[in-house]
């Protein structure tokens, strides 16, 4: 029922000075989480807690069709996946929001120490949402899958 | 209504050779009176005493004895019929006699407002949360929260009007843990058909009574499929009895994730502890925050109030800067059950007129005003409304 919040370094501090809290979780959830959630850096915590937190946070960046996730096991073995589900309704139709999959991706890239490819994934997708030209149905716009992504490729093209 | 409590109280100073006597009567009188009585209020008002009604007081630790000082001097401001009995629980202290004090006399009593009573980690695994305690021992079984946005608080959301409604006494909170093998801990947690079936039984009934349209059942029954799933099957047996009312069923994570992009689609929620603990936590912080939301545990034959996400605020204790709304709300949910519904509304009214003067928010809203500051206004307020009332 603990939570540690670990707090990265400020500027000023030298890398290795990481300071971690025990947060009961009822002031993390309450106070913080939903009135000012920048002050939290990374959180960990037993099973069922991450299954409710991980989806508030969720809630609170766009919801499930922006957020990826990843699953580490021993040796590095590791599984990628978006935290959305299969949404039947609109399978095939070339209206899906990619962005879920795409950041869960660029997360195995890290993964894999990829760092140069996956920074590069992640700039396009970041700056083509923030253009706010072409956007999916779910982030309020009316393009399609392969038009979001094609914009996503046009940008990685430009940046070569 | 008058009689049943009469004799109750009656035969509470009587000499017990009388009391079985007494409590045929009791009986006859409570069975006419009960079916006359069309609320869910399952915890009659208890026993008034020359037209004054005692409530057991239970400061307990952090802001709460400063916050229950400022209900007492409203009370006393606004001539308040109510005499406060006071019960010290130590929570530094392993031994049971101060709860055991305190449960006696919320049993004589019938009604408590109460601060939080800090459970501190580093006492053993066996003594356990006296809060918890308290409730298991009195079967508070339901505890009922209303998270309404207030005009006066910017919030992200506006126009939420949600009712929580959180099974009390099992669940996760059952404190039956072992570690068989070291390093190898489990813990129990207990659901079953009886108070699940009397929690939805409540929700419905409470959602009937207030007119609200949807209850939402909130569970992870994919995944505890026994425990959850069980509470599941009984608030959808108690749905069948009230057609009138749509019933619906949400996993826990999407409902937090539905609470921080839409919480207006919910009206009234009922769900096991743990999911109610947190989704409680989770309404509280889009109202405004944990000063602002009142709380109130009911059994079937006691009712302790108190602030809804139960905080010592150790933090800011004796600072005079904790927000008093929320216990001041929670007194006045306890007048309510007390039946005196003109002060309720009258100190109300005044605390909600007070929190829409942004220049007194305490720092827990953006503001920079105190305790005292916010509670002197309120008895300002009250006099303003031309009520007989004692000196400021």
């Amino acid at each position: 029922m603990v939570l540690y919040r670990v707090l990265s370094s400020s500027p000023n501090k030298p890398a290795n000075a990481l300071q971690s809290t025990l947060l009961n979780m009822q002031e993390t959830i309450r106070e913080p989480m939903v009135q000012d959630p920048t002050q939290f850096d990374v959180l960990v915590m037993p099973n069922l807690y991450g299954d409710i937190l991980s989806d508030l946070c969720a809630g609170l960046i766009g919801g499930l069709g922006v957020t990826p996730s990843g699953n580490i096991g021993a040796n590095g073995v590791a599984i990628f996946e978006s935290v959305h589900g299969t949404a039947p309704d609109i399978a095939g139709k070339d209206l899906a929001n990619p962005t879920a999959l795409l950041l869960s991706a660029v997360m195995m890239l890290r993964h894999m120490g990829l760092h140069g490819h996956a920074k590069k994934i992640e700039s396009a997708c970041f700056d083509t949402i923030r253009d706010r030209k072409v956007l999916t149905k779910d982030l309020g716009g009316n393009s399609k899958c392969s038009e979001f992504t094609e914009a996503i490729c046009q940008r990685m093209k430009d940046m070569d | 209504m008058a009689a049943h409590s009469a004799v109750l109280s009656a035969s509470k100073i009587m000499n017990p050779f009388w009391v079985g006597r007494l409590g045929n009567t009791a009986k006859v009188f409570g069975t006419t009176l009960i079916r006359h009585r069309n609320k869910t209020s399952l915890t009659p008002p208890p026993a008034k005493y020359g037209g004054r009604h005692t409530v057991t007081l239970i400061p307990g630790d952090g802001i709460g004895p400063e916050l229950l000082n400022h209900v007492r001097e409203v009370f006393r401001f606004t001539c308040v019929p109510v005499d406060f009995e006071m019960v010290n629980v130590n929570s530094a202290l392993e031994t049971d006699d101060d709860m055991n004090n305190a449960i006696t006399a919320i049993r004589r009593n019938g009604v408590a407002l109460k601060g939080n009573i800090e459970t501190k980690h580093t006492l053993p695994a066996s003594v356990k949360s006296r809060n918890n305690v308290l409730r298991t021992s009195l079967d508070l079984y339901a505890n009922v929260m209303h998270c309404q946005s207030l005009p006066g608080v910017q919030t992200r959301h506006k126009n939420i009007d949600i009712m929580i409604i959180r099974e009390n006494t099992e669940g996760e909170y059952s404190s039956l843990e072992h570690e068989s093998v070291s390093g190898v801990v489990e813990s129990l947690k207990i659901i079953t058909r009886n108070n699940s079936i009397r929690i939805a039984d409540y929700a419905f009934k409470l959602a009937r009574e207030r007119g609200r349209r949807r209850v939402t059942a909130v569970h992870k029954a994919n995944i505890m499929k026994l425990g959850d799933g069980l509470f599941l099957q009984c608030c959808r047996e108690v749905a069948s009895g009230y057609p009138d009312i749509t019933f619906d069923s949400m996993i826990v994570d999407n409902t937090t994730m539905q609470l921080v992009s839409k919480p207006q689609q919910f009206d009234v929620m009922v769900m096991p502890n743990l999911y109610g603990n947190v989704v409680s936590n989770v309404c509280a912080g889009l109202v405004g925050g944990p000063g602002l939301v009142p709380g109130a545990n009911y059994g079937r034959d006691y009712a302790v109030f108190e602030t809804a996400t139960r905080n010592t605020g150790k933090s800011i204790a004796e600072k005079n800067i904790a927000n008093p709304t929320a216990m001041l709300l929670a007194s006045c949910l306890m007048l309510d059950h007390l039946n005196l519904n003109d002060y309720a509304s009258l100190i109300r009214n005044a605390v909600l007129t007070t929190m829409n003067e942004t220049r007194l928010h305490t720092a827990d809203l953006g503001g920079q005003g105190t305790t005292s500051e916010v509670v002197q206004s309120v008895m300002r307020v009250i006099q303003s409304k031309g009520q007989f009332t004692a000196e400021l």
